[in-house]
């Protein structure tokens, strides 16, 4: 059996630690060890979204990373998405536009469509598209979808 | 005149209102099966078959059972003495499934064995440790070769058919039989225009994001099981689970807890639900068992899966003289719980809107060495309305006549309703319908003549531009139990609590639908008080003490009529006390009003009592009024006495890459009839993301086998999922209907999208290659296959 | 789902990740953004016994110019390609391929290096860096060579990369007049076909033209007969010709769900002209 390895990282501004197995995928991390279930599994080929997490400010699918790779590491789920018990703008647009239905992929989703605007404040209704082409949703047909994404995006611009 | 200064709520029905689910929702606070972690937990891993037919010669498990953190080991044979088979719940002979294969293995993927270890990683690693030794057999692949096969899937079905039927002209409706081919062939021979087309409707993969997850606790003290699953109806898993180990209904609580979509494959109960059950019971420790998207793809059933030949005759004119199916259903390897019944629901509705004097459909069931199929949404009338609508377009191109033009021509007419079909066989009546009216509004909605327009200068450039149109008929809002083998009823409670808030139970079961918000709408407006102070339960047989679940886009139809039967048996006994309450006025409960959060008589001055003062004197009712019993919480069961029919028009435009052959959905219009709409932003998005769906069928997906029977496109790296950049906007228009199968006239609408996008852009693609001269495609519109057609490389 | 058991280890070094491999004995892989890897890992397709995490190594990451020549490290993310400001000016055809590939999460992880060392037939930038004449620096025990895109790609997966070694940058001149043009796999995101050109135009015509295609044959690798009718061409209206026959050049063709040897034999010779077009007009 490999030795565990202790890994250290800063998951929605908090500190943790852990002594885990080196192949614990980083999504089990939170999942398992952690307890932010919030964060889901959908696929085994990196293809789904619905693990989408910010790693170090960028998105990333927390299926495919080990929880070592992120030791050192910032790691921001949906679960910190919140601020001061204040909903995200995403989370927000996502409520007014029915942007879920069964909620499965949605935490991935929302990540994802944050990544998006941190790179693209104003984004086209393509550019949308786009940036959530790695995210599978089979319950919306994406344009409620689409329209919450529009709908924080105004709401996040610059006044 | 009523008072003024008495604030009125607004009325929630018919609004759109953001959802009561989301907010736990967008935060990653909703509990999915793989959330849930009772003290204790083991996991279980399955070891599938990986050859698609043979006889098991050796399973040795001594390596997984040495192997760290592995508790124990299960194999078929002994979880058969525990479970036994898997019940169908279809009147046809079915055979014998067992939850791990005992001697012989019918399709990669069949579970053989499982380990139940400390941890998911530990049980993985114990699972692919148990070797297994096949005398392989040669896998049937090819449906419409089955029956011809010498090598059967299951001995005692010959020719591997599962179900042999016939509907329709000529049929004796007791024995499902063709007796009389003799109106079917004069009708054939003296038609003037015949057209004739094999069509494939492809094996698909339902794909919920979540897929499949069960957690079992068998409590031996209290002998008492609970089962938490990713299911479309916890009640009827409690009944399958409780029947397999020889449990009372009362010694099982079955738990849908969030599920992450279902789509039809979530409501029969499987192997593996059993198989974690029974090892729960075997150890008397919870067990969790969560399915990779890998097994999803193999052992979560198949969709669709049907090739039909149609015939269709006609005269000159455009009228609909006759139309023949021939069905190839296949099955896979199993039946499921109704998937035997499906061939049957899309030959009951080939005739679709139309007035066809006569239809024959002959359905053959065959058993294949693939994974079972079973219902996806749509179940049969997807199937049902694309072979109908590709062979009307074709008929219409033979015709060289407009496709509205035909298709109106050949509408059953309002004032011809109710309608007993021919393709029915007497068992199909249409409620109502007004097809015309919606034909025309999807022609308005669409611009039509623009967009004929707009293909014509395309297509003068030389590009390939397509537009489509389909028609459907569906049915839904099941049922009557004589239609449902597991009973068509629904069942809700309404409790009123002490402080007047309100505690519903439905056995709808809701994953997606919003079930929440629209129920709690529809009792806002009944009791006049906030939706906030409704609660909606579901999913939890412990709490919601009976019903049949959400599938067949029925909870609206069936489960908000028996709320309001519910609601109003609570209503009339708040009248009364409120009446009581009022004394010594002599006021009529019958009179009596919910508004504004008070109970008020309707004359002037009003006398008011609040909602919440009336809830807590029927729990402390002093005096206890003369024929009134304390408490205000009643229940209802309800079925309709018929099905719901529903209709719709969709246009679409498609643009083909003529080097590349890769189709591009450019436009998708839905008119659809789904009766009065509680919510119409949820109603928008059932139909969003079944337009998503019949789309991914038309264009994108398939499951494909290879002549060993071994899946091809099982991963999404091959598997063509439609994403964010693949569809466009969908533009949707409603026409409504009245049904009057319930006091709402809702007919469901959840899978409607799914009904009629997929014969809309075959349509539009077809036209789009009609100057090449092609007058079908198969699906997925595949690149390759319409580079072909447009002539490159040769041949169609 | 769940990999093997393997043992990890983070280099901050390359001397320490070649040390790593060495002590390993043919057991350690080396780890980078992990998409080409943990993929294969999780359908236990791909064993490893260590994991060398070469990912923070701060020499192996960057984008400069130096003259002509652009040098890129090795486990640069292809979201930083994409956005890199130096490669939209002066080699816009390795942002845009690296803006092409998978989606954005995968982009924020997966690396050039990693890329081109796994050489997964239907991958996007093997093909760009052999139109460009990319030079790899492997850096191993022995020490350092270089080897050219051209040469480094061999057989489905297999590259001319030892074991004990890494590739730790690769360089190539800036390219304007350069394209690619990818038919995509609808479900993986990778090239069905894939056709990296890089032109020199003098006047109207054609100087010198390298073209490379990917998705359609085991590896990366060049078209020279197309190159050769490239030369000397006026473009874009000999685009069309020169590129008639291109994808009957290949002596082996991929046949999958997605298409057949002759649609992508097809494919090839579109997107080669496609490819054309686009790289001359930025001439």
């Amino acid at each position: 059996m490999a030795d565990p390895i202790t890994v250290n990282m800063t998951v929605n501004g908090r500190p943790r630690s852990a002594q885990v197995e080196p192949r614990l995928l980083l999504v089990h991390f939170l999942r398992e060890t952690l307890a932010l279930t919030g964060t889901h599994v959908g696929c085994d080929t990196s293809q789904c979204g619905a693990c989408t997490v910010m790693l170090d400010g960028r998105t990333a699918k927390s299926c495919t990373v080990f929880a070592a790779q992120a030791d050192g590491s910032e790691v921001t789920t949906i679960e910190g998405l919140a601020t001061d018990g204040e909903l995200h703008p995403l989370q927000v647009g996502f409520w007014e536009e029915h942007g879920l239905q069964c909620g499965y992929c949605t935490p991935g989703m929302i990540m994802a469509a944050a990544g998006l605007l941190a790179d693209e404040p104003a984004p086209t209704e393509q550019e949308i598209r786009e940036g959530i082409s790695g995210n599978l949703c089979r319950c919306t047909g994406y344009e409620h979808i689409v329209n919450a994404i529009q709908h924080a995006a105004e709401r996040m611009a610059p006044a | 005149m009523t008072s003024s200064t008495r604030p009125l709520l607004p009325k929630f029905v018919g609004e759109r209102i953001k959802r009561r689910e989301d907010p736990r929702l967008i935060q990653g606070l909703g509990t999915y099966v793989d959330d849930l972690k009772p003290a204790g937990l083991l996991h279980v891993a399955f070891k599938r078959s990986d050859i698609a037919h043979g006889e098991i010669r050796r399973l040795d498990t001594a390596a997984a059972e040495a192997m760290p953190g592995v508790e124990r080991v299960v194999a078929g044979p002994e979880l058969a003495e525990i479970v036994g088979s898997i019940p169908v719940a279809t009147a046809y002979p079915a055979p014998e499934h067992f939850p791990l294969a005992v001697h012989r293995v019918r399709h990669v993927g069949e579970p053989v064995a499982l380990v139940v270890a400390s941890d998911r990683y530990s049980a993985r690693d114990a699972a692919d440790a148990i070797v297994i030794e096949y005398d392989e057999l040669p896998a049937v692949v090819d449906a419409e070769t089955a029956e011809q096969n010498d090598t059967l899937v299951h001995e005692g079905f010959a020719n591997n058919i599962a179900v042999r039927a016939a509907l329709g002209t000529g049929v004796d409706p007791e024995t499902q039989q063709p007796v009389d081919d003799s109106a079917i062939e004069s009708a054939f021979a003296s038609a003037d225009v015949v057209v004739s087309q094999r069509m494939v409707n492809q094996r698909l993969a339902p794909t919920p994001i979540e897929p499949r997850g069960v957690v079992a606790h068998y409590e031996p003290g209290r002998e008492y099981l609970t089962i938490w699953s990713s299911t479309q109806n916890p009640h009827l898993l409690r009944t399958r689970i409780a029947q397999a180990l020889d449990l009372g209904e009362h010694q099982v609580r079955a738990v849908a807890p969030e599920v992450g979509g279902g789509f039809g494959c979530k409501i029969s109960t499987y192997g593996e639900e059993h198989a974690v059950a029974a090892v729960s019971k075997l150890l008397g420790q919870p067990v969790k068992w969560i399915e990779d998207r890998s097994e999803a793809f193999v052992a979560t059933s198949h969709g669709r899966d049907m090739i039909g030949t149609v015939d269709i005759a006609a005269t000159r004119g455009g009228d609909i003289t006759a139309l023949r199916l021939r069905l190839v259903a296949d099955m896979g390897a199993y039946e499921m719980l109704i998937s035997a019944l499906l061939p049957t629901f899309t030959a009951a509705l080939v005739g679709g809107v139309y007035n066809i004097p006569i239809v024959r459909s002959e359905i053959t069931q065959v058993f294949t060495n693939k994974t079972p199929t079973d219902a996806y949404r749509g179940a049969g009338r997807p199937e049902s309305q694309y072979f109908l609508e590709r062979a009307v377009d074709m008929l219409a191109r033979e015709l060289e006549m407009d496709p509205a033009e035909l298709r109106r021509r050949n509408f059953f007419q309002p004032d011809e309703f109710p309608v007993t079909t021919v393709a029915g066989g007497g068992l199909i009546t249409y409620d109502s319908g007004d097809y015309e009216r919606t034909l025309e509004v999807a022609l308005k909605t669409a611009g039509w003549n623009e967009l004929i327009a707009e293909r014509d200068a395309a297509r003068a450039e030389g590009r390939l531009v397509g537009v489509g149109l389909s028609y459907y008929v569906e049915v839904c809002g099941a049922g009557p139990s004589f239609l449902i083998p597991m009973g068509g009823w629904e069942h809700a409670s309404v409790t009123v609590e002490r402080g007047g808030k309100i505690t519903a139970t439905t056995g709808s079961s809701p994953h997606g639908q919003g079930h929440e918000t629209t129920f709690s709408q529809m009792l806002a407006d009944h009791f006049g008080v906030p939706m906030e102070d409704i609660a909606i339960v579901h999913g939890d047989t412990a709490i919601v003490k009976q019903g049949i679940g959400t599938w067949g886009s029925r909870s609206q139809a069936v489960g908000g009529t028996v709320l309001m039967l519910a609601a109003e048996k609570v209503s009339e006994k708040m009248r009364r006390f409120a009446a009581a309450m009022m004394a010594p006025e002599e006021v009529a409960p019958d009179g009596l009003v919910f508004a504004g959060g008070e109970i008020v008589t309707n004359d002037s001055p009003a006398i008011a009592r609040g909602f919440a003062e009336v809830a807590d004197f029927a729990h402390v009712p002093v005096p206890l009024p003369v024929g009134l019993s304390p408490g205000l919480s009643e229940e209802a069961f309800w079925e309709p006495e018929g099905v719901t029919y529903p209709f719709g028009c969709h246009i679409s435009m498609i643009e083909i890459d003529r080097e590349t052959g890769e189709p591009r959905l450019l436009k998708m219009v839905a008119v659809d009839d789904c009766g009065n709409v509680i919510n119409p932003l949820i109603v928008d998005g059932q139909i969003h993301g079944g337009l998503a769906q019949g789309i991914g069928q038309a264009m994108f997906e398939e499951l494909v086998y290879d002549d060993q029977g071994q899946p091809v496109s099982a991963s999404f790296l091959e598997y063509v999922m439609p994403r964010a950049t693949d569809l466009p906007r969908f533009e949707l228009e409603r026409t409504v209907t009245p049904t009057p199968l319930n006091p709402m006239g809702a007919k469901g609408v959840g899978e409607a999208g799914t009904i009629g996008s997929t014969p809309c852009v075959v349509n539009a693609a077809v036209d789009a290659l009609a100057p090449l001269g092609v007058r079908h495609v198969d699906m997925p519109l595949k690149p390759e296959r319409l580079w072909r057609l447009i002539g490159n490389g040769g041949g169609a | 789902m769940i990999p093997n058991e393997f043992e990890y280890r983070r280099a901050a070094s390359v001397e320490e990740a070649i040390a790593f491999l060495s002590e390993g004995a043919g057991e350690a892989t080396l780890l980078a953004g992990g998409h080409s890897l943990i993929p294969l890992m999780k359908l236990r397709l791909s064993e490893p016994g260590i994991l060398v995490d070469i990912s923070r190594i701060p020499e192996l990451r960057g984008i400069e110019r130096q003259g002509d020549t652009i040098t890129i490290g090795a486990a640069t993310t292809h979201a930083e390609l994409a956005r890199s400001a130096l490669l939209l000016a002066e080699a816009p055809i390795v942002a845009e391929a690296a803006a092409e590939i998978g989606d954005a999460q995968v982009r924020n992880r997966g690396t050039i290096g990693g890329s081109l060392a796994h050489s997964d037939p239907a991958a996007d930038l093997p093909a760009v860096m052999v139109a460009l004449d990319a030079q790899f620096t492997l850096a191993g025990p022995q020490g350092l060579r270089t080897v050219a895109a051209e040469d480094f790609f061999l057989e489905v997966l297999t590259v001319d990369l030892a074991d004990g070694e890494i590739l730790t940058a690769v360089d190539f001149q800036a390219a304007r007049s350069a394209a690619y043009a990818k038919l995509v796999q609808r479900a993986s995101r990778f090239a069905l076909v894939g056709v990296a050109v890089s032109l020199s135009i003098e006047g109207a015509r054609c100087a010198s033209a390298r073209v490379a295609v990917t998705g359609a044959s085991s590896h990366a690798q060049r078209l020279r007969a197309v190159e050769a009718a490239l030369v000397g061409a006026t473009l874009p209206a000999a685009a069309a010709e020169a590129t008639e026959t291109a994808g009957d050049e290949l002596d082996f063709v991929n046949v999958d769900l997605h298409g057949s040897a002759e649609y992508r034999r097809a494919m090839v010779a579109v997107f080669a002209r496609r490819a054309v077009e686009a790289a001359a007009a930025r001439a």
